[in-house]
């Protein structure tokens, strides 16, 4: 799976939960999950959840804490995804 | 776990405590009960001259010993002074009218804890065992948000 690809998945994997519809549409590898798009931890947790079902990886702790904007959670998935 | 000691760490007191005894409390899940006193303030106005229990009491009774309850249980009984809770969503359906001094039983079971937030559904049950109302709720409960 590219970048783009990958990106676009976890563009539809964020939007249920993205309050602010419009950083959604225009979500780059800068936006920011709690900033630019609204969403509070709780949903991060769900996002966390459905990226482990959609990619079928496990996430811990330790990405959980980092995984605040979507550059880092592509650079999270691409690294669990080669180690599979 | 003394179940006692899980309700000691409950961080709400009268009039805003809705749990009365916990039954069971395991990895899973946990059972509390909860008796609507009659003097509780908010009969007196929903309704006027008819005293029904809100949807939005029956809600908080549900995630006290659903979520709340349980989430002390999963950390080990250590609700500690820089824990933080916070009810974060709820789905809920309100199935029978609760009146004054009916007893309800709340059972309730995990659906996951990961990472600080707690999701449950649980339903609750009236003295004659029909459910009055159920749901899924959610909460974090975490050193921070």
């Amino acid at each position: 799976m590219d970048r783009k690809e990958l990106t676009e998945k976890l563009k539809e994997i964020i939007k249920p939960y993205a309050a602010n519809t419009e950083a959604h549409e225009n979500l780059t590898e800068e936006t920011d999950f709690i900033k630019d798009l609204n969403i509070n931890s709780a949903n991060l947790v769900d996002i966390v959840l459905d990226i482990e079902e959609k990619f079928d990886v496990v996430i811990d702790n330790a990405d959980m804490e980092r995984m605040l904007d979507v550059k880092t959670a592509i650079e999270i998935i691409e690294t669990k995804l080669a180690a599979k | 776990m003394e179940l006692n000691e899980i309700i000691k760490q409950l961080p709400y007191s009268e009039p805003f405590l809705f749990v009365d005894e916990l039954l069971s409390a395991d990895e899973n899940g946990v059972t509390g009960t909860y008796t609507f006193k009659e003097n509780l303030d908010f009969y007196k106005g929903h309704f006027k001259n008819n005293p029904v229990t809100p949807g939005v009491i029956l809600t908080e009774t549900m995630a006290q010993i659903g979520m709340v309850c349980l989430g002390i249980f999963l950390l080990n009984n250590e609700l500690q002074s820089d824990t933080v809770i916070a009810f974060t969503s709820a789905d809920m359906e309100f199935l029978k009218p609760v009146y004054p001094n009916e007893k309800v039983t709340v059972i309730s079971e995990k659906m996951f804890f990961r990472f600080g937030k707690l999701k449950c559904s649980a339903v609750m049950k009236n003295e004659a065992g029909q459910e009055v109302c159920r749901g899924i709720l959610a909460g974090m409960i975490t050193k921070r948000l």
